[in-house]
């Protein structure tokens, strides 16, 4: 066949075939590729086109920094300070270990961490929130910056970015109010509310913060440049939205009511909390806890265990704890005129009816309960019985008033609960607890619960396991809910509100600190006024007698806080309150002021505080003495000696 | 050469020579020649647009070495076309032994270049054996073949020539550079198809390369013997998956064909935001296509395209207008090795062949490159001169 003399004819006799094939192949070739180029650039195009511009186009979020807190004269309480911070991406870190590590340590040398320390921050924060960048530093030194900026090519992932951190003029004024705003997390990513939220971004956790998170964010801006290959920019900027700074937001909260108030607790150094509030549209002008923190502590990327355990540790006076809203304890006689309410729209007392206070009252199983100090009142009426604090007169009411039959209780238990006690008052910042008002259905279910045979010590009883209740609803508790003992647990905002309703005749006002919210040029965009939340009717005659009774209370001879207000420049209604709790005397003082005009109360709780008088009035005083611009020198000094005493 | 001894009465007849026919240029194939000078035209403007941000601060960096290639190369080429290839025949042993020299010298004077050896330093350029070998084999293989014609059966001539072109061939592997050694091969069995060894045999080697591939891509690292480096293995099948990995060899891929697709019609011009903006790897040498694709679109891919159609069209042609079979297999050789350098690298930037590193002939920048390819585009015209001058005389079986 073929070749089989290679050197016979030139070419060997299938030569034009397999030039044919050659050639054929060759047309193939090309055929295959004109084919191939026609669909990627003919048919394709537009989308490959897309694709390139989205290649070269990177889009930068610009955060917007959320809008400031301020006090209702326009004091700053929260604004923003920039911070440089020093982050890094998970997602654009080396994919080897090796390198990785590599890099952790060149970059622990430059922002003095240990290689660990870098991977143990990535790690927590890729917990919270996968495509967060996680922050290892903050308000890194301007060297630093240059350096990596210099060498980025050697520190992928590795970036410096300009953040808002919140920052607090005023230290820790007002922290539990004010709340924080921290990195959204991953929960909250797939919350509703904050669907325009993505990872990174700053919102709000708690208290003014949280509550008005909408209204003081602001809207991301975002920057599209073009960059090369290496994600550098080209310095092309193609499109930009400015970011919009968050509104501003205007509290009721007067800071130098709220410093008073927050000085007046710490000064004495005990634990407490207090409310000064309009009675008339529930603004608060002050709304407080002692001890305090520092919030800013909050605006770090992430609080340290020791520092949170400080904050929430009981010997210190737990600082996070806010005893305005959860701090929950007996009233003590600051509840009498709920009760004096109670028994004169029940018609169990008329308004002059007088009661032999004896110093003693026979609960009538042999048990005999006496006044405070084991005073003896003698022959008084209601206006007299609140004035010196009477509490034989309000056991007896207590025992007049008593309803066992009603799983609700009786009149007392209605009131409290008509004015607002035991359940949450619906401040604006929420997070209140909702306390108790003791009723026979309430403490017989806590019995049966506590010697249930599933219950920790069975039919036993065990105090220290907190099986309080040890034994069914009887008269005696209806008798200690008169002068605000026993199972009612009440906070200061509460009282304040019950308050507020009897010195307004009736209006169950909605307590909030937003006053108003005004966009970032000053131009007010919104006025927050709620509705008042109820509205109970009070006999206008019962209210006089009740607030002329408080009014002899403050300033009477013989009346409970005549030794702090007998000499008040302004005239007030204030009643004091001592209640036994585990831990000691709970102090309290709720003041109305003016008390011809009425437009504050003030409600101050300390623990620990002793009588009402010794503490928590002192204090309460303070904190009227800015709510009523009472100069000081003003105030006459009394004899106190004539004072009653709880 | 001869054409000066002619006749003087022949001067009658004609009009006197010009200096561009003395010089030999009137005897060559016209259009080799225009597509050959067209590309190289061609790849030194891309590279001027292309590359002008490459080199800080020169900006005609790419353009001018190019430009010196071409000129080199040019020259070569003219030379080569006026020396008669068979005296190449003669000089097999040598020109064979010297290849193979050459290409072991890479081994023990070239410096590691991003992990291969290929290059060796001279003062001028760095030289790449590999790629002269291309056309070295092409010229002493057809010998050989020629050679071997009288001994033996034809299994062993086959196996012989088979060996002899598959040995430099596993050289260039070694260096490792596979998409060179791949060419090797292509040469190795183009040259023995028109050689005209028989059907079976030539079914046999085909198979014998499906076979080889399934083994050293599929069967033998499933089996735990990888063959080739790991990052060979991720180029050659990256292709068969563009998207996986944006950060490694798909993305390379993948650049390419949002590079040549966003091109469209008549492409973007200054606008070419893959190849100015860096997303565009290797866009001066193996990914040159894309840049003309982007830049130039559709219309301009496809005159780049014709040009090579041109240029294989007249290798195949000269083919069979070659004086005896030494030349067609020459021109067989070297119209196989563009065709494949060609489809291999347009193939890759079209995302349907794996990288291979295979440059596009006279459009990737790179001496050793265009220098050989006018080389051997010189060998073609040579056998166009000679096969016109054998036509005025006559055949002469050598």
């Amino acid at each position: 066949m073929m070749g089989r003399d290679w050197r016979g004819p030139p070419m060997p006799n299938q030569f034009p075939l397999r030039v044919a094939v050659l050639g054929g192949v060759a047309v193939v070739a090309f055929a295959v590729i004109f084919l191939r180029l026609w669909y990627l650039e003919v048919l394709s195009g537009d989308e490959y086109l897309a694709q390139a511009q989205n290649n070269q186009v990177r889009e930068f979020t610009v955060q917007a920094p959320r809008g400031k807190v301020v006090d209702r004269h326009g004091e700053v309480l929260v604004d923003n300070r920039t911070a440089l911070e020093l982050q890094v991406k998970e997602t654009d870190l080396p994919r080897s270990r090796e390198r990785r590590a590599q890099l952790f340590e060149r970059l622990g040398e430059v922002a003095g961490l240990r290689p660990d320390q870098i991977r143990n921050k990535i790690r927590l924060e890729a917990k919270e929130c996968a495509a967060c960048p996680a922050t290892l530093r903050r308000d890194v030194a301007y060297d630093t910056v240059y350096f990596l900026r210099e060498n980025q090519a050697r520190f992928p992932g590795v970036s410096v970015e300009r953040v808002y951190v919140r920052r607090y003029p005023q230290g820790s004024l007002a922290a539990h109010l004010l709340g924080y705003a921290g990195e959204v997390d991953s929960t909250q990513l797939s919350d509703p509310r904050y669907e325009a939220l993505e990872p990174g971004d700053q919102v709000g956790k708690e208290g003014v913060e949280y509550a008005y998170d909408s209204l003081l964010r602001g809207t991301n801006g975002e920057s599209r440049v073009q960059v090369d290959a290496a994600g550098q920019p080209t310095g092309g900027q193609l499109s930009a939205r400015e970011p919009t700074t968050g509104n501003d937001l205007v509290l009721t909260i007067d800071d130098a009511v709220q410093r008073a108030g927050e000085e007046a607790i710490s000064s004495i150094g005990l634990p407490g909390g207090f409310v000064a509030m309009n009675i008339n549209d529930g603004q608060l002008y002050g709304l407080g806890s002692s001890p305090g923190y520092d919030p800013s502590i909050f605006a770090k990327p992430r609080v340290p265990p020791a520092v949170y355990k400080q904050l929430t540790d009981e010997d210190l006076g737990a600082p996070l704890f806010d005893r305005a809203t959860n701090g929950f304890y007996p009233a003590g006689s600051t509840f009498k005129p709920i009760t004096a309410l109670a028994a004169l729209d029940s018609g169990e007392i008329d308004l002059n009816e007088i009661i032999n206070d004896t110093g003693d009252f026979a609960l009538g199983d042999g048990q005999v309960l006496h006044n405070a100090g084991d005073a003896v009142h003698g022959a008084i009426d209601l206006r007299q019985a609140l004035k010196v604090s009477s509490d034989v007169f309000f056991y007896t009411l207590g025992a007049r008033t008593n309803d066992p039959k009603s799983d609700d209780g009786g009149p007392i238990q209605e009131w409290a609960r008509a004015l607002g006690l035991g359940e949450p008052t619906g401040l604006d910042v929420g997070g209140e607890g909702a306390g108790r008002v003791p009723t026979p259905e309430q403490r017989n279910d806590a019995y049966a619960e506590n010697t249930s045979p599933d219950s920790p010590c069975g039919k036993e009883i065990c105090l220290d396991k907190g099986e309080v209740t040890d034994r069914e609803w009887s008269l005696g508790d209806n008798v200690n809910l008169a002068i605000g003992q026993g199972d009612v647990q009440v906070d200061p905002l509460q009282m304040a509100v019950a308050y507020a309703a009897l010195a307004n005749g009736g209006d169950i006002v909605r307590p909030h600190v937003g006053l108003r919210v005004d966009d970032p040029q000053g131009r007010a965009i919104q006025e927050i006024d709620p509705a008042v939340r109820d509205h109970i009717e009070i006999d206008p005659a019962a209210q006089r007698t009740i607030m002329d009774g408080l009014h002899g209370a403050a300033m009477e001879p013989e009346g409970t806080s005549y030794p702090v207000f007998g000499g008040y420049p302004v005239d007030i209604a204030g009643k004091t309150g001592t209640a036994e709790t585990a831990q000691g005397d709970q102090s309290w003082y709720i003041a109305v002021a003016p008390y011809d005009d009425p437009r504050y109360v003030v409600a101050v709780t300390i623990e620990r505080g002793g009588f009402g008088a010794d503490t928590a009035a002192p204090a309460a005083q303070r904190i009227l003495d800015e709510l009523l611009n009472v100069d000081q020198a003003s105030i006459e000094q009394v004899d106190a000696g004539s004072a009653a005493v709880e | 050469m001869e054409a000066y001894r002619r006749p003087r009465t022949e001067a009658f007849e004609r009009p006197r020579a010009n200096l561009f026919e003395r010089a030999g240029f009137g005897r060559l194939d016209p259009l080799l020649l225009f597509a050959g000078v067209a590309l190289i035209a061609f790849s030194i403007y891309t590279l001027g647009v292309a590359t002008s941000e490459d080199v800080p601060g020169n900006p005609y960096f790419y353009v001018v070495r190019q430009s010196i290639y071409a000129v080199v190369g040019i020259a070569l080429m003219f030379a080569v076309s006026r020396i008669d290839y068979s005296r190449f025949r003669e000089l097999r042993v040598g020109i064979y032994t010297a290849m193979i020299a050459s290409i072991l010298l890479v081994f023990l004077f070239a410096e590691a270049t991003r992990g291969s050896h290929r290059w060796i330093e001279l003062p001028f350029f760095t030289f790449q054996p590999s790629e002269l070998g291309k056309v070295l084999l092409v010229v002493t293989l057809a010998a050989f073949v020629l050679d071997r014609a009288r001994h033996g059966t034809e299994i062993r001539r086959t196996v012989r020539l088979l060996s002899l072109g598959l040995f430099p061939a596993a050289l260039v592997f070694l260096q490792p550079d596979l998409g060179t050694a791949l060419v090797y091969g292509v040469i190795t069995l183009s040259v023995l198809f028109i050689a005209g060894i028989p059907w079976s045999h030539f079914a046999a080697l085909v198979g014998g390369v499906a076979a080889t591939i399934l083994v050293v891509l599929v069967i033998a690292p499933a089996a735990g013997f990888p063959i080739l480096a790991e990052y060979q293995q991720d180029r050659l099948t990256a292709f068969l998956h563009p998207s996986d990995d944006p950060a490694d060899s798909s993305y390379q891929i993948n650049q390419a064909l949002i590079a040549v697709g966003s091109g469209g019609k008549t492409g973007r011009g200054d606008d070419a935001t893959q190849t100015q903006n860096g997303f565009l790897p290797e866009r001066h040498t193996d990914f040159i296509f894309a840049v003309v694709g982007e830049r130039f679109g559709f219309v301009g891919a496809a005159f780049l395209l014709s040009l090579y159609a041109l240029l294989i069209w007249r290798a195949l042609r000269i083919m069979t207008l070659s004086k005896n079979l030494y030349g067609s297999m020459i021109a067989g050789g070297i119209a196989a090795m563009l065709m494949f350098q060609v489809f291999v690298n347009v193939g890759m930037n079209l995302g349907i062949m794996p990288i291979t590193g295979i440059p596009l002939p006279l459009m990737s920048s790179g001496g050793s490159s265009v220098i050989v390819t006018f080389l051997a585009l010189g060998l073609l015209q040579s056998i166009y001169v000679q096969a016109q001058l054998t036509s005025k005389r006559g055949s002469t079986p050598f």
